[in-house]
């Protein structure tokens, strides 16, 4: 039987478009939702999944396991909820990127609501070569744009991927610093100048 | 600027003299435990621990002597090893932190809310951290061996495997999203796959542990509290169900691997 249930949580952060998902793993969803309390901005509707986070978390054989078709869908959903820069502008300052890029602050219960977020990057990824503290979750992003070029279907990609990264991947590791507000408009334009501006140490 | 975040491992490279190169780091650190491995701090938490478990406390004025954590009343040694485990008296399977709770409160009549309203390193916790440090240190070097046979403990297992893999939050992290792979790092963090025996033997069976970063003894409890914060997770309540079919989960994957508790951790 499928029931409704609308992630409020997830509306409230992305204030997007929310999904309709299936019937929670009941084991599973009890389990969490009698074990967590909230603490701070850190409530406990951050345990309500979305499709996304659903889909991804299914098991077959011990092993998170998604059909390709749903997969498919999803990717799909998660590209419709990407909003471009309706002034066209991608680029922003790379050295403002690159404090974003660092920065691995915010969302957790001991961050403040008006904190400011960084992405994270480094935590994952190779960007500046002359950062040497870098995590290896994701690809190394080194010479981003100066291996893509710049052109329109770059810029546009790029953004998407910044924004919504799950619409390339469904159950990709990186979060969706566009879709559930983890990074301002602003902020994004900026790693994209970090990725993709010629001058950027990330080019270099 | 290119601040690190792991300052701890700055504290580290500077320690050694080292030359800074990811590739190098995990080398480092390990040579500074091996530097430190007869002098770990926990050891002043392990002695405190010591004392706390003969001492009559609580209302009820008794010690721990008769605390029963699966091998007998009053038995340590070995006893963190087969830990977490199903107890018939509670019918439930705990881990080390959830059973001397237990047995503060039906041992010495501690109220169990005023327990679970502490915060870490602080009031009936901190006690619990110091008996934890004794009894772990009376494991070391034995078999991580969780009997894994009652159903309950199986049934736990596999919500444990549920919960390491259930993305949620603003980031869509799991466990997993840092713990499932092989020879992945945050920055220049290695980061154990908890899904496999070497790396869940390398997690499990080195917490407890002494954290240098923040000078005090962290249980597995207070760890697992500090991924979820990490996570982008609300808080996981202490002795929780989630906390301990983690560590069910953990343990079972970490099976006849060694005990390396106290560990000593950045």
């Amino acid at each position: 039987m499928k029931t409704l249930i609308l992630t409020s949580s997830m509306a409230l952060v992305s204030g997007l478009m929310v999904y309709p998902v299936q019937a929670q793993d009941a084991g599973v969803k009890n389990l969490m939702t009698s074990s967590f309390q909230s603490i701070g901005i850190a409530s406990v509707d951050r345990l309500d999944q979305d499709e996304t986070q659903k889909a991804c978390s299914q098991l077959k054989n011990g092993k998170p396991q998604i059909d390709s078709k749903l997969q498919s869908q999803i990717e799909k959903n998660n590209l419709k909820t990407v909003v471009y820069p309706a002034d066209a502008n991608y680029l922003g300052q790379w050295r403002e990127g690159e404090k974003v890029a660092q920065s691995g602050k915010g969302s957790t219960w001991t961050d403040k609501s008006d904190d400011v977020n960084g992405g994270s990057c480094y935590n994952c990824h190779q960007m500046d070569k002359k950062e040497i503290s870098y995590g290896n979750i994701g690809p190394s992003l080194y010479n981003y744009g100066k291996l893509r070029g710049t052109d329109e279907a770059v810029v546009k990609y790029t953004w998407a991927k910044l924004y919504n990264a799950k619409a390339f991947n469904a159950c990709s590791a990186m979060p969706r610093f566009g879709h559930f507000k983890l990074l301002t408009e602003n902020q994004l334009r900026d790693l994209m100048a970090l990725l993709l501006d010629p001058q950027s140490p990330v080019n270099q | 600027m290119l601040a690190s975040k792991c300052i701890a491992g700055i504290f580290l490279f500077a320690l050694l003299g080292s030359s800074v190169q990811a590739q190098t780091a995990s080398d480092d650190i390990a040579k500074y435990r091996e530097m430190l491995a007869d002098g770990n701090p926990s050891e002043l938490f392990e002695g405190a621990g010591e004392e706390l478990w003969s001492k009559p406390a609580g209302p009820k004025a008794k010690s721990f002597e008769a605390c029963d954590l699966g091998l007998g009343p009053g038995v340590v040694d070995g006893a963190f090893a087969q830990l977490p485990r199903y107890f018939k008296d509670s019918d439930r399977v705990q881990d080390l932190d959830s059973r001397l709770v237990t047995c503060m409160v039906n041992l010495q009549g501690i109220d169990r809310n005023e327990i679970l309203a502490d915060a870490f390193g602080k009031g009936h916790r901190k006690d619990l951290e110091a008996l934890a440090a004794y009894v772990v240190t009376h494991s070391k070097g034995m078999k991580i061996n969780p009997p894994m046979t009652h159903p309950k403990e199986k049934a736990l297992y596999a919500l444990g495997q549920k919960a390491f893999y259930y993305r949620g939050g603003p980031m869509d992290f799991a466990c997993a999203s840092c713990h499932g792979s092989a020879d992945k790092r945050i920055r220049l963090q290695d980061l154990a796959d908890i899904t496999t025996p070497s790396g869940a033997q390398s997690a499990w069976g080195t917490w407890p542990a002494y954290r240098v970063s923040s000078g005090e003894f962290w249980t597995m409890q207070r760890r697992l509290s500090d991924c979820f914060r990490q996570q982008r997770f609300p808080a996981p309540q202490y002795v929780s169900e989630v906390t301990i079919a983690l560590s069910m989960f953990m343990a079972a994957n970490a099976k006849g691997g060694s005990v390396q508790t106290p560990g000593l951790k950045r």
